[in-house]
């Protein structure tokens, strides 16, 4: 593993904080010699028999709630049906297996708990053997644990019975985890834990959060980014029923009240007089044009290796296109929301996060108070894809700075709406790329030059430091410089602009590789085309050294019956891409009629190394496919005046059921290393999308989202 | 101002305009009911008034009068409607967050159209938006509860 991605850094608070997870993460490896986990900080096993496992990872709809119970159950030997599940309280414990701290992000929270929730498994069935073999007074070696209790010959005692006495006995210094041709739970089709609760309107997201004399806040922040409050006038927003407080905090006003509805109310009521600053020269224009000027010139080098321009000069013909990408909000269904109480003991947040521990390191500088004495609750978010993971802890932080300014020491729920959502920052970038290929007389690629221009997530955050090497951000360049057709070119570079904006940029469901696989994929199929080949046999002779890439093209071409007629009007694209340590490939199959494109399959094809749960990869690539073609259809986050103009889903949308084509998910049998499935099946949906749609009409797209008529 | 909630009658002091969302959630403290776009986009806040899906995020609680309001909390005593059922059984739900809407809706849907035909389910729940993209999986859920449905009566 990369250790420098493993460097801890030191805040000026004194507070461990891990870092950001690299693209190319490392793979969790148990340590030779390290301790195994405690279960006990794992697992709960009650008198009743119910098993419950904490989750040191947060539930946002990718099913770790049932994948990582699967890995105990697995070992554990447990009976399924009774199986609980909690988010972990924030605690050193619960630190990510790879990145040091407490978070969910980058696709990894199953692969990097492999071998951890195994190991948990199996060292509570150690101790629960080992306490029945000592009541039995037999070897332990003749127990074994089966559907929840510990069985020895004719003898069996349940987990309930024996979990008193195996809780004292000390962890085993090692355990012998299962053969995978002897699972019984990993590999199978598994369904989730959390449906029961979450369809009887019982699961407890962070809005849901309701306290004793608790209020209710809602914020007016400035209308453009970076700007301040000069003066404000609270008397109409004071005289609504309900309103109980205005307080001015870093980010705006904030009006408390006994309910949302009141607050809103009163936010809406303030008179605030804004020094807008620089922002409101924010156009969106102006920052294409910035982009593409950026584009035209040498930037920080990603990717080099011979002379690219002597032998483009070489080339036996040349290609070239700019390619343009907007700003894209996560739009997550749950608004952003954080409860906060802060008490003479210390302080308490309930909220949706995937960053609890920068959320109680944040907390904890506005206090002054140590991380351990800010307890997080993590409650289901209703939706993440890296919104509710920023570096700067923005909605946790600003509602600890609601409940410090205002509220008393009641307990202070602080509600986003819609629009204070689509409008508040936190972007995937605007992007544009700049592509010139040369060909072979084979048309072959023997030159790529490519220059990226967008703004960099992790530079001014703390783990600049790490992850950003020669003025380079491994995020905006993920995709591009490591793809397999750019390392296939003799001689290629890959060059960035990282230009600074005021304007808060964020991961969004699958980074860099949301604009370098459409480059990558749709260039690819015009260098096809230029080399009078086919897209799926032009990508094979590409492929040769990828074997990987080439077995999920194999597959998505044999099943989508590639090269096989289709009916009238019906068209298919192609796109293969690695992200996440999985492999995708993708067949778009769509018509065109009257202006309107329509998508009416996707053919998918995943190797995701060992795959833990069949019905979680399917669900996670069916939505990675929504959420692709939501963004190629509509995703656009546009600046006027320095104002977003987006605001609500009317004209932010995001695919409807109508809109949803047929999937059908094919995964290759693996015993690799798992990859990430959360995000690996958005990058080559659009531009699969976009193959298919040069099929239709002869037209390349090289901006998104689509414009069609 | 009375109030007929999951079959109970609720006295609640609110103002006439306050949407029946912000009652539900934010005074009576059904909170299964959830707040998406406030403007009536998306259908997370889908709940019936006498039977019928409205959302209740741009309906003021003073338009409800004497309808009976069901919320996801009152759909069945042990979440057991069919609706809910086959949610389970069609491993629906991934964040989960816009399901009570979409379970709602599509309970409305069957109750007028037990039979409902893939135009049928597309008009009534392209209405509710899932970020998730759940889609393909509420459409076999609407079916597969209208076989339960079927069976039950």
């Amino acid at each position: 593993m990369n250790v420098s991605r493993r460097q801890f850094i030191q805040t000026s608070a004194g507070l461990v904080v891990g870092l950001y997870i690299a693209p190319r993460a490392a793979r969790l490896m148990a340590a030779p010699g390290a301790k195994l986990p405690s279960p006990n900080a794992f697992l709960r096993i009650a008198p009743d028999e119910t098993v419950t496992v904490l989750l040191a990872h947060s539930e946002m709809g990718q099913g770790i709630w049932t994948t990582l119970p699967m890995l105990v159950a697995e070992e554990l030997g447990c009976d399924w049906s009774k199986m609980r599940v909690e988010h972990a309280p924030a605690a050193p414990v619960y630190a990510h297996t790879a990145f040091g701290m407490q978070m969910t992000g980058g696709s990894s929270s199953s692969y990097s708990e492999f071998d951890r929730y195994r190991q948990i498994g199996a060292a509570a069935r150690e101790m629960l053997i080992q306490a029945a073999a000592a009541e039995w007074k037999v070897d332990p070696s003749t127990c074994r644990t089966e559907n929840g209790f510990v069985v020895s010959g004719g003898k069996k005692l349940s987990f309930g019975r024996l979990a008193e006495a195996a809780q004292k006995l000390d962890t085993p210094a090692e355990v012998k985890l299962k053969d995978p041709k002897d699972w019984k739970v990993l590999g199978k089709p598994t369904k989730r834990l959390d449906s029961p609760e979450k369809v009887a309107g019982k699961a407890q997201f962070g809005m849901d959060v309701r306290l004793p004399g608790m209020l209710t806040a809602v914020v007016a922040r400035s209308p453009v980014f970076g700007g301040k409050v000069k003066s404000f006038r609270a008397d109409k927003a004071k005289a609504m029923p309900g309103v109980k407080e205005v307080v001015q905090v870093p980010s705006g006003v904030a009006v408390l009240a006994d309910h949302f509805w009141a607050a809103k109310l009163g936010r809406d009521a303030l008179e605030i007089d804004w020094e807008l600053g620089a922002g409101a020269e924010l156009d969106d224009e102006r920052l294409r044009g910035e982009l593409r000027d950026l584009s035209g010139k040498p930037g920080a080098k990603a990717a080099v290796a011979g002379d690219v321009d002597a032998a483009l000069r070489g080339a036996a013909k040349t290609l070239g296109a700019d390619y343009e990408f907007p700003y894209l909000a996560h739009a997550p269904m749950e608004p952003l929301n954080c409860t906060v109480q802060i008490g003479p003991e210390g302080c308490e947040i309930w909220t949706g996060t995937q960053f609890q521990t920068m959320d109680q390191g944040v907390a904890g500088r506005i206090l002054g108070l140590a991380a351990p004495k800010v307890k997080i609750h993590t409650m289901f978010l209703g939706g993440g894809f890296g919104r509710r993971a920023t570096p700067t802890s923005d909605f946790v932080s600003e509602a600890v700075q609601v409940a410090k300014a205002g509220g008393g020491g009641a307990p202070v729920k602080v509600v986003w709406t819609r629009e204070d959502d689509i409008r508040g920052g936190y972007y995937r970038s605007m992007w544009q790329h700049k592509i010139k290929v040369g060909l072979g007389k084979d048309g072959m690629p023997v030159a790529w030059r490519q220059t990226i221009a967008g703004q960099s997530i992790l530079e001014g955050t703390p783990f600049a430091a790490i992850m950003v090497k020669e003025g380079v951000d491994a995020t905006s360049v993920e995709g591009a410089a490591d793809s397999p057709y750019v390392l296939a070119t003799p001689a290629r570079l890959v060059d960035l602009h990282s230009p600074k904006k005021v304007i808060p940029v964020l991961w969004w469901r699958s980074v860099g590789n949301t604009h370098t696989a459409y480059v990558a994929e749709t260039f690819i199929d015009e260098l096809a085309q230029a080399a009078g080949q086919d897209p799926v046999e032009y990508r094979r002779r590409l492929l040769k050294s990828a074997p990987r890439h080439l077995g999920v093209l194999n597959l998505v071409a044999e099943k989508s019956g590639w090269g096989k007629p289709l009916p009238e009007g019906r068209f298919r694209g192609v796109a293969v891409h690695a992200s996440f340590e999985s492999f995708m490939a993708e067949v778009a199959e769509v018509s065109m009629a009257k202006g309107k494109l329509r998508v009416h399959k996707v053919t998918a094809a995943v190797d995701c190394g060992i795959c833990m749960n069949p019905a979680g990869v399917r669900a996670q690539i069916e939505s990675s496919i929504a959420f692709g073609l939501s963004a190629a259809l509509y995703g656009r986050i546009t600046f006027k005046d320095g104002r977003v103009q987006q605001s609500n889903f009317h004209d932010y949308p995001i695919l409807r059921m109508n809109e949803m084509p047929d999937v059908d998910v094919h995964i290759v049998p693996s015993k690799d290393k798992s990859g990430g499935i959360g995000e690996v099946g958005v990058p080559p949906l659009a531009p699969a999308v976009a193959n298919a749609l040069f099929a239709a009409t002869g037209k390349r797209h090289r901006r998104l989202p689509f414009e069609l008529t | 101002m009375k109030l007929k909630i999951n079959g109970k009658e609720h006295d609640v002091a609110v103002p006439e305009e306050m949407p029946l969302l912000w009652v539900l959630r934010d005074v009576v403290g059904l909170t299964g009911t959830k707040f998406g776009c406030g403007m009536a986009q998306c259908g997370a806040c889908t709940v019936h008034l006498d039977g019928k899906a409205v959302r209740s995020c741009v309906l003021p609680v003073s338009a409800v009068g004497k309808r009976a309001i069901t919320t996801i909390e009152g759909l069945s005593p042990d979440g057991q409607h069919p609706v809910q059922r086959a949610w389970v059984e069609e491993d629906v739900v991934q964040c989960g967050y816009c399901q009570p809407g979409q379970i709602m809706a599509a309970a409305a849907l069957l109750a007028a159209k037990p039979h409902p035909t893939d135009a049928d389910i597309d008009a009534a729940m392209s209405a509710n938006l899932c970020r998730c993209g759940t889609y393909l999986r509420i459409r076999a859920a609407v079916k597969r509860a209208a076989e339960l449905g079927g069976k039950r009566t």
